[in-house]
């Protein structure tokens, strides 16, 4: 053990960092979140399993009742399930930050000389990527079981960029549950009681017209119907520009909101 | 002389509780200063305050010259943090976590490999290297705490209970480790309520009770301080422990303590040996263990806060201290 420490840093330590730096550490951080995956398969399980049984469960459990075959009702149901799938896949993010903040791992980033920004920056990244593994493989998944899509690649590409950027705003959601709660078990329970109801309670399984009256008006003003009405415009046939628009101001109104909420519970946390 | 850490008037408070009631501290470079105090006395909120990690609500504090709020990044650049809250990420293994913590000090991808290899050689952790870190022992993830508080070669190292919890060999492992680092001319703040591991490493203690440094000095000192010796008394029948009880304490004029069957009291004048013998056998009361000993550390702290340091803690660690 003849030089754990020596030489010592640089006696004159760097006054600040540049943005580049942090960039790199937000990679850095963000490699460190995705190579968690490798060790604990079970998360990949959730990733991908779950979506793709929810797929089949309900394209032939369902299919034939509610929409006639269930081909046709793949078509509907797909985009839908994507968005329901995305919305529980953000509670990844404030299940890992509250895992680091118990843990202990965020302190002990905190006192390195990092950006300020990185570590949720990092998390954010990582957990952005396996959304958009998650939407790739339902994607994927239903068009092996007969999803057709009806325009082409940008149709795809466009679908792909307005989900992840509505996740990327609903994770804000995800990140005040994160910090606020004890434990990160409760973030999990937290994303089955608002969730599940949530996603329900909106389009993406049923057509609004086949629910209660005063359900029906609910289910039109729900952000996830909106989500999936923007999904099936983009991936299938209808409407586009409305939903996309109400997408996007639904997605700017949750992160202008939530994210001044979190940063400020997580300076208060830690 | 240099100072590595300073603090002056550090005040904190969460709600209606105050961790730090006005802490003054001064730890020469290159030395390894204790603080020494029970659960809730204010030490981690110490090292939390100058490791940058909290705010003080009053006063202020440098290390290595720097201000840890206004000059926190430069702060972060000399120091290295080992605690309970401060750990290594569980489910990556052994060299990962010390790669990431690498990366993140901007070393190269090779250099922070090899800087790995050799913090995980030095810590006899190589074998264990590729496993999820929660699959290691209490020791080896001590131990790798410990590294990847180094990884960035610190000037100064907050170790924060380092041996809570740990079994007697995996202690003395970390306490050698902690020797070899200040051979190297590291700063060490090191918080324990382990009165023996202050005494073993720190050159200096400070004794923190309820948010305030009530007593500092070098572990000699603080002995001295008590003044006298400490008589132990160990009856045979634990059912004679209020009768020695009451001996010991009309004789040395002071109040026993009671604990794992053995009466502690601390004296004054060396006469009331034989006379507490002469008691003991008058009542007829059988005796195991009778000794008079200079005071411990644990002594120290009892009569500097009228109370004893967390009680496993003095059990552990007084077995096997030199009397």
């Amino acid at each position: 053990m003849t030089a754990i420490t020596a030489p010592a840093t640089p006696l004159v330590p760097a006054r600040r960092l540049g943005v580049g730096a942090g960039l790199r550490h937000t990679l850095t951080l963000a490699w460190r979140s995705l190579v968690q995956i490798k060790h604990n398969p079970m998360e990949l399980l959730d990733l991908s399993i779950q979506p793709v049984m929810f797929v089949l469960l309900f394209t032939y459990v369902f299919g034939t009742a509610i929409a006639g075959s269930s081909g046709e009702y793949l078509t509907f149901m797909l985009p839908g399930i994507m968005v329901q799938n995305a919305l529980f896949a953000t509670m990844t993010t404030g299940f890992g930050l509250n895992n680091d903040l118990t843990k202990g791992v965020f302190d002990r980033l905190r006192a390195l000389p990092i950006a300020r920004w990185a570590p949720l920056a990092g998390r954010i990244l990582a957990d952005t990527v396996k959304q958009a593994w998650s939407i790739a493989l339902l994607l994927g998944v239903g068009m092996i079981l007969g999803f057709r899509v009806g325009n082409g690649v940008l149709g795809v590409l466009a679908a792909f960029a307005l989900l992840l950027a509505f996740t990327l705003a609903a994770s804000w959601i995800s990140v005040l549950v994160g910090v606020l709660v004890s434990e990160p078990e409760k973030v999990q329970i937290f994303g089955f009681m608002v969730i599940f109801p949530l996603t329900f309670t909106s389009n993406i399984f049923v057509p609004t017209d086949r629910m209660p009256g005063w359900l029906q008006n609910w289910v039109e003003v729900n952000p996830v119907t909106i989500v999936a009405d923007a999904l099936r415009g983009l991936l299938v046939s209808g409407p586009v520009a409305g939903p996309t628009l109400q997408t996007l101001l639904w997605g700017a109104g949750i992160a202008v909101i939530f994210a001044p909420l979190s940063l400020r519970a997580l300076k208060r946390r830690v | 002389m240099t100072y590595a850490i300073r603090a002056e008037g550090l005040v904190r408070r969460f709600g209606a509780t105050t961790a730090l009631a006005g802490v003054d501290l001064e730890v020469p470079t290159g030395t390894v200063f204790g603080l020494l105090g029970p659960n809730g006395a204010g030490k981690t909120t110490a090292v939390r305050v100058l490791a940058t990690l909290l705010a003080a609500d009053e006063g202020h504090a440098t290390v290595g010259g720097f201000d840890v709020r206004r000059d926190a990044h430069q702060v972060r650049q000399l120091i290295g943090l080992t605690g309970q809250y401060a750990s290594v990420d569980e489910t990556l293994t052994g060299t990962e976590n010390l790669l990431l913590i690498g990366r993140l000090l901007g070393l190269g991808r090779a250099e922070a490999r090899a800087r790995a290899a050799q913090l995980l050689a030095d810590f006899q952790l190589t074998d264990a290297a590729g496993r999820p870190a929660k699959t290691f022992s209490g020791g080896m993830r001590r131990r790798l705490d410990l590294a990847a508080s180094l990884v960035g070669r610190p000037q100064v190292l907050f170790l924060d209970e380092p041996t809570t919890g740990l079994d007697p060999r995996s202690r003395n492992e970390l306490w050698d480790i902690v020797r070899t680092l200040v051979a190297d001319g590291v700063t060490v703040l090191l918080t324990t309520q382990y009165l023996e591991e202050a005494d073993q490493l720190a050159g200096q203690i400070a004794v923190v009770d309820h948010g305030r440094v009530i007593a500092q000095g070098t572990p000699e000192e603080l002995k001295a301080k008590t003044g006298g010796q400490v008589l132990t008394v160990r009856p045979v029948d634990p059912a004679d422990l209020p009768t020695v009880r009451a001996i010991a304490g009309e004789v040395a004029q002071a109040t026993p303590e009671v604990a794992q069957s053995t009466v502690t009291v601390p004296v004054n004048d060396p006469g009331v040996l034989p006379a507490v013998v002469r008691r003991l056998d008058a009542a007829e009361v059988p005796v195991a263990e009778l000794a008079l000993r200079g005071s411990s550390l644990d002594e120290v702290f009892l009569s500097l806060t009228g109370h004893r340091a967390e009680q496993d803690a003095s059990t552990d660690v007084l077995e096997g201290t030199p009397a």
